[in-house]
């Protein structure tokens, strides 16, 4: 039940900020400080959810065989490496430490 | 043409991806394609399933997932003066105003190609993210325990992808550091999801601290060999452009 709670409010939510992009009149949101902070909050939310999805176990902070396929994601970027390869890269090295035993 | 293909096959697998991923959190197959067709927005959806995955109260789950969804609404206002959609119409397209359609909308040179753009990108990719979804569900019962394959690394590293290219400047740069910090500094001691959502104040802060520097570099300015500490205007990047990520979101 709690999950369909947030796939509703989720769903509510995304929804509302699509249409309030059409609706609302450009003079409330084109404002250099709103522009520049909606910028900025992916990259602080994108940041924080990779890291805790790389490092964390529960409340605990473990380094494991995701931090190897994290690692071999960068490396694939870094390389200019279309999308599909950075995750594959990521999910396959982490399948082989983890095969390995790390 | 080619660029058409190439985000569709992104698409696609980004939608697998989350199909598996999803599961592997433990939603079930009908809570996994409800998601892709009521939130569909990529980022969100991957947030959300993390959050509850590791046991995130779902309101704040749902928080950091809409957080990362503000952005569309300024898609959306580019959009809105770019294709003067009838009001009647608006409703039904805002599901449809994500990271690829604007991209197509906004490269097409006139209303008639934009608006032609928009529905055939939004409706293709609506059919694909859900279908490939789906499959990527199924998928991931079949093979059991996800984990064995790696596959819980899908998530941050497609968060990664959609990162890189957002991250160029300084402030950029000190906003992903204090959020990384803040995100797992903070999980050890607060309610799962909460670490994320306090990570977010890293973007005011940030941008705070660069109007402070910036404030005083001018107040500073007679002294020339300060000049240099006087941040670069150039490098203020426009919030509602189309983020040029290799087609990971929706």
């Amino acid at each position: 039940m709690n999950i369909w709670i947030a796939i509703g409010v989720t769903a509510l939510g995304c929804y509302a900020v699509k249409l309030a992009g059409l609706l609302v009149p450009a003079a409330a949101l084109e404002r250099p400080l709103v522009k520049r902070l909606a910028a900025l909050l992916p990259v602080a939310l994108l940041a924080a959810l990779t890291a805790q999805q790389t490092f964390a176990d529960g409340h605990a902070l473990v380094l494991d065989a995701r931090a190897a396929g994290l690692a071999a994601a960068a490396v694939a970027l870094v390389l200019r490496a279309p999308f599909l390869l950075v995750v594959a890269a990521a999910v396959v090295v982490t399948a082989g430490v983890r095969a390995l035993g790390g | 043409m080619r660029d058409a293909l190439g985000v569709g096959v992104a698409v696609g697998l980004s939608g697998f991806a989350f199909g598996v991923t999803s599961a592997g959190s433990g939603l079930s197959l009908p809570q996994t394609c409800a998601l892709s067709l009521l939130v569909f927005t990529g980022a969100s959806q991957f947030a959300l399933v993390g959050a509850l995955a590791a046991g995130g109260n779902p309101l704040t789950a749902a928080a950091g997932a809409f957080f990362l969804g503000v952005r569309n609404a300024f898609y959306g206002l580019r959009l809105s003066q770019l294709l003067a959609l009838p009001r009647a119409v608006r409703p039904f397209a805002a599901q449809w105003v994500i990271d690829e359609t604007t991209a197509v909308a906004l490269a097409q040179p006139g209303r008639r190609s934009a608006r032609l753009g928009f529905t055939v990108t939004g409706l293709s990719l609506y059919v694909l993210w859900n279908l490939t979804t789906l499959l990527g569900a199924l998928g991931a019962q079949a093979i059991g325990d996800t984990d064995a394959w790696g596959l819980d690394a899908a998530g941050p590293a497609v968060f990664l992808a959609l990162l890189a290219p957002m991250v160029k400047t300084a402030t950029e740069r000190a906003v992903a550091g204090l959020a990384v910090l803040l995100g797992l500094g903070l999980l050890p001691v607060l309610p799962a999801g909460v670490p994320v959502l306090v990570a977010a104040l890293a973007a005011p802060v940030a941008l705070w601290a660069e109007g402070r520097r910036g404030g005083r570099a001018r107040t500073v300015v007679p002294d020339a060999s300060d000049v240099s500490a006087v941040p670069d205007v150039s490098d203020v990047s426009d919030g509602s452009g189309v983020s040029d990520a290799p087609g990971g979101d929706r």
